[in-house]
């Protein structure tokens, strides 16, 4: 029904989508699979007008169709379900259906608003109540209503974008039974996942992802676990370790110890369930896991940003749980997130004031009427040196480029030798030479004594850097292992959920 | 406290009352679509001494509520163009348009300080007809105030029962979202803001030419700003404006009568009270975590790509 | 962000001083453009008017020290709302804050009076800083507890707070003759003048506490964090800076401001509290503050230009027959003017 023809889209630091050919067709639900950054989303919202295309063309039953804004997808009857869903939380299921209503009349008529509803939702099992609140409803059934929000409004091809990642086991079942019935009328289904249980289970077609190219496409027929994860992971055995062989310094007490730390998520985030983790001086502790796994939740809550229901955190022996952000940076914690523009760095300040900004109180002279500034260069001079990076204090942190900020951050994080290191996605949207820097920091910082927690989707950093690797799933940790001891494979396995035991070894 | 002075406290609220009921209306109407009007003061005082001066030389009172009306329209596209096409700060362009109100709206007037004009005529409420003239002449109302209420439930109807009002409010709680449904977010603003300039200046037209029958510098006395405190405390619902406008405006009249019967409670303390009924009514619902404010109200639409 | 002009050689000011006045001075420029064309149409001459403005305030020393002794409360209304602006906040309550301020004072004045001018002054001021910081207090806890939003309650605020003047007024402190106002204050309680003139000591706060503001912004501890929050609060709290515990101080902090603001008005200017003295202060002060962007020079340039036209609005009204409210048309002109970004100017912070 649609098919894409080498379709090119490109970022300024990655080609997100290669060259890519596929094809959807009616009554078939086709599963897109990739891990993060295989560019299956960039994919889909090219295909929806939310992003323009740099290159390829789009065919509606073999006839060219220009598609530039989500308008001109509605009308080729083209749908997506974002998943951050568009509702309206004030407005009724029906309202917000009828926004969407071709054909509503100018005076509204509730009771044929509702029919209409009523209709289309026996017929594929969607059950809602059309004058409920939306604000009120579960985000299970806020997605039916997202769904039967398409449905009305004409489209034949529905996109699902990580439709699972917020339900229940029981509420994946009946989407997949509402999938079903679509499927059977004829509609054309893109489901969009990391989790190859689901895809193995529903859908007709699978095509694989893999660095913005397609990796593979087969039919559920012919699919098994191993040929998926093959193709959504590369085979290449892990580079050696860049440290060197060094085996882990687990003297003594763990600098940082989960135990029985659980989360709760707001809206779209992840909960944390019953996580045990301990890094200890000296190691590299590497996450791994498809990111919106719960691995943001993690690194807040360690750091302070969000709060343990559940469960006690332990700092080199001390609690510290709930503690405020500035006590645990106070004690040793550093963090290095993944945008340090938006998420580490105030943009119109210079980088030598965001270098004092989480030691306030350490540079503050005169009972906080002066900041050391001398101090704070000197600090940031010494540890810049030590790791290589120039640093430009006066240069405005909006100017710099993503990688030279990153440093400046980093340069910032390793000063007064932290004892934790948080690192979210440290090298994600960097160049190469600048990842480089970036991991031979961490190097640096952990032969210096620190414990360092990293998070990452690049299998093949994690592999090389971490002296112990677990996977996150759904929030929870679904594996441990020593990077020599495993390979890609099975971490990909376990982070696509197809294998529900845990694998544990110490 | 006799019947008959009781009668004249809602006789006196209804007068002073309706005039707020219509500025509120229009409101509501704007606010709905996430735009809030903080120079609504000097939109008042527009309309009011135009539609006044229209009357003193015209000497047509409808003239001068449609000239009035107008004139509230026009304002409010002043605000429109900034808020809109130019992307403004909403509060900033408010408070400038309440000092242009100011102004402007005392050229027009001076030459009318004090003129006398043919007010609007009054009709007495159907029914009363045979009651002493006291209490008849109490509920003479004109025909602003008889379709006050009807005003009420058609804007009720407009926001809640008609595809365009659907748009509206959705263009009040998101924007984008709105836009992704195929509307002009910028053109249904610009569209509940003329609509509610309409009503604005019908409000004011009612204070001028029938009720006060005066114009002087000011004389709404902040009546714009008691009408935004007005559209929170009725959680931007057509209907609840109705009660409150009542009760806000009681509450000056009651306190003549409180006087007139011996009670001495200060009529400062009296006016204070809308306010701090609205702040009040504002704690409680913040409790709830219902949020009933439209979700974008004073946000800017930039657009999107 | 600016268009340096290429061509000069060697600035005599530093380029972002010449940037603001010369971006103030055109928006200026083509508000009183405006304002001559509905003088025009209100058959006024307007060149005779706009002379008549610049004699009569700058042209004479006594116009000018009208005109600063105007602009003493502009100055500090305008900063009781930039400081909140650096980390986010919307304090539009100045004009509630204001009265309060001034009332707390006033009951001083007419209740302490017998004291010495160096206990009664300070008092007077500790007193209006009180006030006003109270006023804010009320919508800055309800922010910071989540309830309400701090815009809405400092409007509705604004409106009870003369209201509650009044009052007092009416009920407890109004003079023998008159029920608007309260006895004049003595003399120990009135904040002195300078040479003559009615420049009085407020225009002394007002500019310490504006360097003391520009002090505190760039070099001191809290100056950094609080820019941090403004410029991004997400990243604020990652680093470690209690957002929360600054939103509420700095809240009162800037009613404390708008509170000194009225005791300088009713010390220093009036020496009586009188009824409604406030003709939108407050406002003015949140205007000028955003059109300075929050910086002190600006606010320091915004507020003499405005003082410059209520001043000369004065005299409109004496001389060229006109209602001293049509002053406000010129004033909203120039707000206008800002406010629709013409395509020539550089985009200024929200």
């Amino acid at each position: 029904m649609i098919s894409l023809r080498g379709v090119t889209k490109r970022f300024p630091s990655v080609l997100a989508n290669d060259r890519i050919d596929l094809d959807l067709r009616a009554g078939e639900i086709h599963g897109l699979l990739g891990e993060n950054g295989a560019g299956k989303s960039t994919l889909l919202k090219v295909l929806f007008g939310f992003y323009r295309a740099d290159a390829g063309e789009f065919l509606l039953h073999g006839q060219p169709v220009s598609i530039k804004t989500p308008r001109d997808a509605r009308r080729a009857g083209i749908g997506m379900v974002f998943q951050d869903l568009s509702l309206i939380p004030a407005f009724t299921v029906a309202e917000n259906i009828a926004l969407f209503l071709p054909g509503l009349k100018a005076v509204l008529d509730p009771s044929e608003i509702e029919r209409r509803i009523a209709e289309t939702s026996a017929r594929y099992g969607l059950e809602v109540e059309p004058g409920a609140l939306v604000s009120q409803l579960s985000i299970g059934t806020q997605q039916k209503v997202e769904i039967l929000k398409l449905l009305l409004s004409e489209a034949r091809l529905l996109i699902l974008d990580e439709a699972t990642r917020v339900l229940a086991p029981h509420e994946v079942t009946a989407l997949f039974e509402v999938l079903d019935n679509l499927r059977s009328d004829n509609y054309a289904i893109v489901l969009i996942t990391h989790k190859l249980r689901e895809v193995l289970e529903c859908a007709d077609r699978i095509t694989v992802l893999r660095n913005g190219r397609v990796a593979g496409s087969l039919l559920r027929t012919e699919a098994t676990d191993e040929k998926l994860v093959e193709m959504m992971f590369e085979k290449a055995l892990p580079t050696p370790n860049l440290a060197g062989r060094r085996p882990p310094l687990r003297s003594g007490a763990p600098v940082l110890e989960l135990c029985h730390v659980s989360t709760r998520a707001e809206g779209a985030g992840t909960s944390l369930h019953d996580i045990e983790l301990s890094i200890h001086a000296g190691e590299i502790v590497g996450i791994a896991g498809v990111s919106g796994n719960g691995q943001k939740e993690l690194c807040d809550a360690v750091l302070g940003m969000e709060r343990c229901v559940e469960g006690v955190k332990l700092l080199s022996g001390r609690d510290l749980t709930n503690e405020p952000v500035h006590t645990m940076r106070s004690n040793g914690v550093a963090f290095v997130p993944e945008n340090p523009l938006t998420m580490a760095s105030v943009p119109f300040m210079t980088v030598l004031e965001n270098m004092a900004l989480t030691r306030t109180a350490h540079y503050a002279r005169r009972a906080g009427f002066a900041v050391n500034w001398q101090a704070v260069e000197a600090d940031m001079n010494s540890t810049a040196q030590r790791l290589g990076f120039p640093v430009m204090f006066r240069a405005i942190s909006k100017s710099l480029s993503g990688g030279n900020l990153q440093r400046m951050v980093i340069v910032r994080e390793l000063t007064h030798d932290p004892q934790l290191i948080l690192a979210s996605y440290l090298t994600r949207g960097l160049d190469v030479q600048s990842a480089i820097a970036a991991r031979q920091a961490l190097i640096q910082a952990r032969d210096r004594g620190a414990g360092i927690l990293l998070v990452s989707e690049d299998l093949e950093e994690l592999f090389s850097l971490s002296d112990r690797l677990l996977v996150l799933y759904a929030g929870q940790v679904v594996g441990e292992f020593r990077p020599a001891e495993t390979d890609p494979l099975t971490i990909g396995h376990l982070m696509t959920g197809s294998e529900a035991k845990h694998v544990h070894r110490q | 406290m006799t019947l008959l002075s009781l009668l004249g406290v809602l006789s006196s609220a209804i007068f002073s009352g309706i005039s707020l009921l219509y500025t509120t209306l229009g409101e509501v109407i704007h606010e709905r679509s996430g735009i809030v009007n903080l120079g609504l003061e000097g939109v008042l005082l527009v309309s009011a001494s135009s539609g006044f001066a229209v009357t003193v030389v015209t000497a047509n009172p409808f003239l001068g509520v449609l000239v009035a009306m107008i004139a509230g329209a026009l304002m409010n596209m002043i605000l429109g163009y900034l808020v809109i096409r130019r992307e403004a700060n909403q509060l900033a362009s408010g408070l400038a348009l309440m000092f242009f109100g100011f102004g402007v709206s005392a050229l027009i007037g001076r030459p009318y300080v004090g003129a006398k004009i043919n007010a609007l005529p009054r009709l007495p409420l159907p029914g009363l007809g045979n009651l002493p003239k006291l209490y008849s002449s109490l509920f003479s109302f004109d025909i602003l105030i008889y379709l006050a209420i009807p005003c009420a439930v058609l804007v009720w109807w407009l926001l809640f029962r008609t595809r365009w009002g659907l748009g509206l409010r959705a263009v009040g709680e998101n924007a984008d979202t709105a836009y992704a449904s195929g509307r002009d977010p910028r053109l249904i603003r610009f569209q509940a803001l003329f609509l509610g300039g309409l009503l604005a200046g019908l409000g004011a037209a009612h204070l001028s030419i029938a009720y006060t029958m005066n114009w002087s510098e000011y004389m709404t006395a902040g009546r714009g700003f008691i009408a935004v405190a007005l559209v929170i405390f009725s959680r931007w619902h057509p209907l609840r404006a109705i009660v409150g406008a009542l009760l806000f405006s009681g509450a000056v009249a009651f306190q003549l009568l409180l006087q007139s019967s011996g009670v001495q409670i200060s009529p400062f303390l009296l006016d204070t009270i809308p306010y701090i009924l609205t702040i009040l009514v504002l704690i409680a619902w913040g409790g709830n975590r219902k949020q009933s404010a439209p979700a974008s109200l004073g946000r800017i639409y930039h657009g999107t790509e | 962000m600016s268009t340096a002009s290429s061509a000069a050689s060697r600035p005599i000011l530093p380029a972002r001083l010449r940037d603001a006045v010369g971006r103030n001075l055109l928006m200026v420029l083509l508000a009183v453009l405006s304002f001559g064309v509905i003088l025009l149409l209100s058959g006024k001459d307007p060149i005779q008017s706009y002379a008549d403005i610049l004699r009569s305030t700058l042209g004479s020393a006594y116009g000018l020290s009208e005109v600063v002794v105007a602009m003493i409360p502009m100055l500090i209304t305008a900063l009781a709302v930039a400081l909140p602006a650096r980390i986010g906040l919307i304090n539009v309550g100045g004009e509630g804050q204001l009265y309060i301020g001034a009332a707390f004072a006033t009951w001083a004045a007419l209740t302490l009076g017998y004291l010495s001018p160096w206990i009664l002054l300070p008092l007077m001021m500790l007193l209006g800083m009180v006030g006003g910081a109270l006023w804010a207090f009320i919508p800055g806890y309800l922010k910071a507890i989540g309830l309400v939003n701090e815009t809405i309650t400092t409007l509705l605020l604004n409106s009870v707070a003369p209201k509650v003047v009044g009052f007092l007024i009416f009920g407890y402190w109004h003079s023998a003759m008159d029920t608007v106002k309260t006895t004049n204050f003595v003399p120990a309680a009135r904040l002195p003048a300078f040479f003559g003139t009615r420049i009085h000591l407020g225009m002394v706060l007002a500019l310490v506490l504006l360097t003391a503001f520009w002090f505190v912004m760039k070099y001191t501890r809290w100056g950094l964090e609080m820019r941090a929050i403004g410029g991004n609060p997400q990243a604020a709290r990652r680093n470690g800076i209690p957002l929360s515990r600054y939103l509420l101080s700095i809240m009162c902090i800037g009613g404390a401001i708008a509170g000194l603001a009225g005791m300088s008005q009713v010390s220093g200017f009036y020496g009586v509290l009188i009824l409604n003295f406030s003709m939108g202060l407050g406002f003015m002060g949140f205007l000028i503050s955003w059109l300075a962007g929050g910086d002190p020079l600006g606010i320091v340039l915004m507020s003499a230009v405005v003082a410059i036209i209520t001043t000369g609005g004065n005299l409109l009204q004496l001389t060229r027959d006109l209602p001293y409210a049509v002053i406000n048309i010129l004033l909203a002109f120039t707000l206008f003017v800002v406010l629709a970004r013409p395509r020539f100017f550089e985009g200024k912070k929200a």
